[in-house]
């Protein structure tokens, strides 16, 4: 059964003089356990439809379905906690809280679902270990690597126990060599744990190593491949 | 919220300059209120205290109409009812009673216009504490025939201490007042006015003089606490009814209020400065820790923090930067204050003769009136939620999406 079901999706933006429609009528299933790549050109609506996706913007026709909850149908309150149980986010940047550690930083969103103080802890410890930055818990983002800052966003993402992560380039800041160890880390992410991974990239080395790749130009899906193996 | 208290905290020193900077100014202003309007509050009291200690009282009771032309035929007769009446009223802590006059004061060749008040020597001396004004000789005793002359007025008379002058004046109803007087003493005032002219005698003696026995001008009333004055006053003319006229200092004084008012009047004025100088310092401080933030806010809301959160952060953020300062700056003012409520400063000079004038000790003791602290406090709290409607309103009207593509 499909976790994301996107129907007939569109979004003009209308505050300016010429509306841009920016979604034209985007059809799109994901699957439990799909690492899904969302490539496109600049300005081709892949950071819209991520947004819609994730309950951020709202659709000027059309709906997104998530384990059977029409999401824009849910009151700003409770599209807020909706979010927060069910949608794990990356973004490119500014993903982190500043002032907090990174352990911080991961447990805060468990804090926010009211996990109990010592599960959270236990929790976001052995998140980072599995990211590969438990040594890093008490580092804050300004110490961290772009690479490292981007791995306590993905567990950070993990910890609330999401449905799917949401990414909208997570890579778009890191030079090649941290792109690779990030994609490697969640592709096991995704491989050991079924984690869903619906992600935007602009990377071609990304692209190659999604299962599923679909491409958008002017607000429509241009074409869906999934790689057989 | 212990977390979000947290972040707000951390985020302070995120730019520690701006901080300081932000909580220094804060720190100036409040010190520099406190310190100037303690000052300010002190002086006030302190003159107003002299100024009715010295002679006046804080309120006085005459018969109707006196005041206006000070005529000797203007009394009223001092019986034990009148005295009772006034004694009972709570609060009042010393009532002394006065016959005044003018007279020619006259020794071989000389002769000046004098003021003569007669009064109870014992009361006067608690009252006003004119025995410490006697340099030379002597004070007067009760019912005493002689009589203490102004230090200027001996000199324009060439008397001393032993010496007799004698007085020419209009008694009560125009009969014909004169008497020779041994002098026991001379006084000395700051306000040299009062050496010029000033003669005081015993009640009986003035009233002998004066030729109206069991008269009175004046009864001038000391009470326990300045703050209810007004309410004395008020309850004064209920219980003597309109052939009397109780008036207070400021009625009496008016000059001494004016001058009051003045001065108070242009500190109001730079202590509303000094809270525009506050409100700006943590408004724009205030408003650079919002406005730089979009991305962070955006990705805070986006994964699932509530906006209410967001706004007890930054409550937390302005708060903390506007009370750091008031609280440092009352914790520096609080002993600076008392300091100088213990150790007043003393004045010379131009500033020393002003005051002087008003027949007042040429000192500033602070006031250390706990309300003056509290107020300050409430004014810059009610400032700091002023500039808290800003970050209020950025954060209610914040869209994650234009906030995530700044
Ligand atoms: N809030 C907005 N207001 C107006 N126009 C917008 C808004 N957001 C996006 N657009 C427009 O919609 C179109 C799609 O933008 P979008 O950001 O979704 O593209 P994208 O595929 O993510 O591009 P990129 O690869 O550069 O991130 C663009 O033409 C953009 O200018
Ligand atoms: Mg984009």
């Amino acid at each position: 059964m499909a976790i994301i079901e996107v129907k007939n999706l569109h979004k003009i933006y209308d505050e300016t003089n010429v509306p841009v429609k920016a979604v034209n009528g985007i059809d799109l299933k994901v699957e439990k356990g799909e690492f899904t790549a969302i490539v496109g050109p600049s300005g081709s609506g892949k950071t819209t439809l991520l947004n819609m996706i994730g309950g951020l913007d709202k659709p000027t026709k059309g709906e997104v379905v998530i384990n059977d909850t029409k999401i824009h149908d849910l009151k700003s309150k409770d599209m807020i906690n909706f979010r927060l149980m069910n949608i794990g986010f990356v973004f490119q940047a500014y993903n982190l809280i500043p002032v907090l550690t990174a352990k911080e930083n991961v447990a805060f969103i468990m804090e926010l679902q009211k996990v109990s103080r010592k599960d959270r802890n236990q929790r976001a410890m052995e998140l980072l270990r599995n990211t590969g930055i438990g040594d890093k818990a008490n580092y804050r983002p300004g110490d961290l690597s772009g690479g490292q800052q981007q791995r306590v966003s993905v567990a950070r993402a993990l910890a609330s126990k999401p449905q799917f992560i949401l990414a909208d380039e997570p890579t778009a800041n890191l030079d090649s060599k941290s792109t690779a160890d990030l994609l490697d880390m969640m592709l096991e992410m995704n491989r050991e744990s079924e984690i869903t991974f619906i992600f935007s990239t602009h990377d071609q080395r990304v692209i190659d190593r999604a299962w599923r790749v679909v491409t958008i130009e002017d607000g429509k899906i241009s074409s869906d491949k999934t790689r057989e193996n | 919220m212990l977390t979000i208290f947290k972040i707000a905290w951390r985020n302070l020193w995120r730019n520690k300059r701006r901080t300081l900077i932000t909580t220094a100014s804060v720190f100036f202003a409040v010190l520099l209120a406190l310190v100037m309007r303690s000052m300010q509050l002190g002086s006030y009291d302190n003159m107003v205290k002299n100024a009715v200690s010295f002679y006046t009282g804080y309120i006085q009771v005459h018969k109707a109409g006196y005041w206006e032309d000070k005529s000797i035929n203007e009394t009223f007769e001092y019986t034990k009812s009148v005295e009772d009446e006034i004694k009972s009223e709570a609060g009042i802590s010393s009532v002394t009673p006065r016959l005044e006059s003018f007279a020619l004061a006259s020794s071989g060749n000389y002769t000046k216009g004098s003021a003569v008040i007669g009064t109870d020597p014992k009361k006067e001396a608690e009252f006003t504490q004119l025995n410490k004004n006697v340099t030379q000789g002597e004070y007067l005793k009760s019912r005493d025939k002689g009589i203490l002359v102004g230090s200027k007025l001996a000199e324009y008379l060439r008397i001393k201490v032993g010496d007799s002058i004698v007085l020419y004046s209009q008694g009560y109803h125009g009969i014909t007042a004169a008497g020779e007087y041994p002098v026991r003493g001379i006084l000395d005032f700051p306000n040299p006015e009062m050496n010029k002219q000033t003669i005081y005698m015993s009640l009986s003696e003035a009233q002998y003089l004066f030729g109206a026995p069991n008269m009175l001008t004046s009864l001038a009333i000391m009470i326990d606490d300045p703050a209810e004055l007004n309410e004395k006053v008020s309850d004064l003319k209920n219980k003597l009814g309109d052939q009397y006229e109780v008036m207070d200092w400021k009625e009496m004084m008016p000059e001494l209020m004016q001058e009051i008012q003045a001065d108070n009047a242009g500190g109001i004025v730079m202590l509303a400065i000094l809270y525009v100088i506050i409100f700006f310092g943590i408004l724009g401080t205030i408003m650079m820790m919002s406005m730089e933030r979009k991305k962070e806010f955006a990705v805070m809301i986006a994964v699932g923090m509530r906006k209410v959160k967001l706004i007890a952060m930054m409550f937390f953020e302005t708060i903390i930067i506007g009370l750091l300062g008031v609280i440092i700056g009352a914790i520096a003012g609080f002993p600076i204050n008392l300091y100088f409520h213990f150790n007043p400063i003393h004045l010379s000079g131009r500033a020393a003769e002003a005051m002087e004038q008003f027949n007042v000790e040429p000192i500033i003791p602070f006031s250390m009136d706990p309300a003056y602290f509290l107020n300050q406090g409430i004014v810059v709290v009610i400032m700091t939620l002023m500039a808290f409607i800003f970050p209020l309103v950025f954060l209610i009207r914040f869209n994650v999406i234009k906030g995530m593509r700044n």
